[in-house]
């Protein structure tokens, strides 16, 4: 499972980096949201991909039984795709006014705009 | 631990502010009133707070009163306490100055919130003591900082903007992803716990602990806008409005300067190598960036490419601690805190002050203004005094924060480093003298267009501001003592994480929370 996680990861970094190397600004926002992913999900098996129980604490226990799943990272990445969403969301608008100002969807293009 | 909640105060001021603006959405004129209040609060929040710290030692705050490491930790040392101080500086200088400088439109989109949001990311940043925090933070920063540059719509705006907001979301995906590695080894977020985790780790297994600190040195070196993560720094910083361009110039790239300080020194145990790198990074940082600003003619695209060329001159402080000798490790990050002060004072001035030049010469494009040394002495005597401390002209601020670094890269025997920050030191002089010579000496060219004059309030509470920063850099400069006193301590603090880790708590707490098998590992 770990591997597989690996692997996608890697596939998700990969791809992301080469969609916001084209000169696209659909492409590279695209490219934003693939880096994201690969992040959170690295968070995820990073944490440790265990088929383990809750981690409830038993009435009268003060630490969950062994072996269960640690919440923690889960929690990180939580947070990061609320974070994630908001600023890719952000992202979007600005590169459609972006497009609208500049009238092209080239970065390269309009560099020299200014 | 009970009083520690001071440590919030700087950050919690500006926020309330924020909310309380946008609350009042309808009127600007009290969100500029609420802006003022709430930079105003931080600075003198965050002057307590240094007091505090100087009588007490580290200060540290457990958010839910839980215990250090499950609880969310806010700690102030002596550098996060300083960093706090002049943000509050800069922060009520660039609120004051945006009331002249900032357009209605502008204002009506929540301007002088987003400012406070900003500062309250800022200071989350320098007193947060916990990784994952210090990310949320950064987010809370970038994303006031992303509709501060975008604000306006104007078409050069928009090109910046774009490259500013991808680069920096890609140095974001890489730190998230260098935290959930680090949590993923150690078990742990909380800065003072990762001193004690990571140091075992480093033990057997270096390898590992080398690459993470690699990851978190490109999220921070974009950040900081490091050689050869500066390009998208130039790109952005001169195309929103000066007031904009002074605030982000002044903190921002300070802010992951701060950052790689923090985990070079605290998270990560001493690694092999570090040294030397950083001081070949620094040299290269210094001389591109000064010569870019060799090749450009516009203010603030020169400003621009100095402040890539100064944060060289910080990193070179702080690839010291890489130094064998414990009296250079302290001479130089002590250096490395005077200038970060220095810089942020200085550049932040500059910027405000080329954007009164720009308002009284009708552009920023150097070729098309002159004569503003008879036109507008006072302003003339208000650029020279920033423009003189950053190129290290005795006696202002810059001068001896650049004697320090200097002197600290000749005891570290950094003879290839010390000659690029002479170098770029020189060069900068050139820079100084190329925006002297053509907007205020050489006579105000043919093509000139002059704008209407403005309002004599207006020019008052432009000037304000800048003349309260420029009196900064010459007491500094003549006084330079206290200050540099500051840094020393800041410093030694710095090398003795055992202070700031006891005082977040960590180590009993950690003692204790082994028994419980938490995490599985």
């Amino acid at each position: 499972m770990e591997l597989l996680l690996a692997v996608v990861v890697g596939g998700l970094y990969a791809s992301g980096l080469y969609l916001m190397l084209r000169r696209s600004l659909v492409k590279l926002l695209l490219g934003l949201v693939l880096l994201g992913h690969a992040a959170n999900l690295l968070i995820f098996s990073a944490g440790g991909v265990v088929r383990g129980e809750a981690p409830l604490v038993a009435p009268g226990e003060i630490t969950p039984p062994p072996g269960a799943a640690d919440p923690l990272p889960q929690a990180l990445i939580l947070t990061a795709i609320v974070i994630g969403f908001a600023v890719v969301s952000f992202a979007a608008v600005l590169a459609r006014r972006v497009f609208e100002v500049t009238g092209t969807d080239d970065p390269a293009a309009m560099e020299n705009g200014s | 631990m009970s009083s520690g909640w001071i440590v919030l105060l700087p950050l919690l001021a500006p926020l309330a502010a924020a909310a309380a603006g946008l609350l009042a959405w309808r009127a600007p004129r009290i969100q500029a009133a609420l802006g003022i209040v709430g930079a105003g609060a931080q600075l003198a929040a965050g002057l307590g707070l240094l007091q505090q710290v100087l009588r007490e030692g580290v200060q540290a705050v457990q958010l839910g009163s839980w215990p250090a490491p499950f609880g969310i930790t806010f700690a102030a040392d002596l550098l996060g306490a300083v960093m706090v101080v002049v943000t509050g500086v800069i922060g009520l200088a660039v609120t004051v100055y945006s009331l002249a400088d900032i357009d209605p439109g502008r204002r009506a989109f929540a301007y002088f919130p987003l400012v406070q949001v900003l500062l309250a990311g800022v200071a989350g940043a320098f007193l947060t003591g916990d990784i994952f925090n210090l990310y949320v933070c950064f987010e809370v920063l970038l994303m006031a900082s992303f509709v501060l540059l975008a604000l306006g719509g104007e078409r050069a705006q928009m090109a910046g903007a774009l490259t500013y907001v991808t680069l920096n979301l890609v140095s974001s995906a890489l730190f998230l992803a260098g935290v959930g590695l680090t949590y993923g080894i150690t078990r742990s977020l909380n800065m003072a716990e990762l001193h004690l985790r990571l140091g075992v780790v480093a033990e057997s297994r270096p390898e590992l602990v080398l690459a993470l600190a690699g990851l978190f040195f490109v999220a921070f070196g974009i950040k900081a806008a490091v050689f050869p993560l500066y390009t998208w720094l130039p790109a952005s910083y001169h195309t929103p409005p000066v007031a904009v361009s002074a605030l982000l110039a002044g903190l921002l790239t300070k802010v992951g300067v701060y950052a790689l300080i923090r985990v070079l020194t605290l998270v990560f145990p001493p690694l092999p190598g570090v040294g030397t790198f950083l001081l070949a990074v620094a040299s290269l940082t210094m001389v591109f960036g000064v010569l870019g600003a060799v090749a450009m003619f516009e203010t603030r695209r020169i400003l621009s490419f100095h402040i890539v060329s100064q944060i060289g001159y910080m990193v070179m402080g702080l690839a010291l601690v890489g130094s064998d000798s414990p009296a250079v490790r302290a001479a130089g990050l002590a250096a490395a805190v005077l200038y970060i002060v220095h810089h942020i004072i200085v550049k932040a001035n500059l910027f405000l002050v080329s954007g009164i030049a720009a308002r009284l010469g009708g552009s920023f494009q150097l070729a098309r203004v002159g004569g503003l040394a008879a036109a507008a002495p006072w302003l003339a005597l208000l650029f020279l005094i920033p423009a003189g401390s950053l190129a290290g002209v005795p006696p202002l601020s810059g001068f001896w924060a650049k004697l320090a670094v200097v002197r600290a890269g000749l005891a570290g025997e950094a003879w290839w480093t010390v000659a690029a920050a002479l170098g770029a030191g020189l060069l900068t002089v050139l820079s100084m003298v190329k925006i002297w010579t053509e907007a205020f000496w050489k006579p105000a060219p043919d093509t000139a267009t002059p704008p209407p004059p403005a309002a004599r309030w207006r020019l008052a509470l432009l000037a304000a501001p800048s003349l309260g920063l420029a009196a900064l850099t010459v007491a500094i400069g003549l006084y330079p003592r206290p200050l540099y006193e500051l840094a020393r301590r800041a410093a030694e603090q710095l090398l003795a994480p055992s202070n700031y880790v006891a005082a977040v708590g960590v180590a009993t707490a950690h003692d204790s929370a082994r028994g419980d098998g938490k995490g599985g590992q």
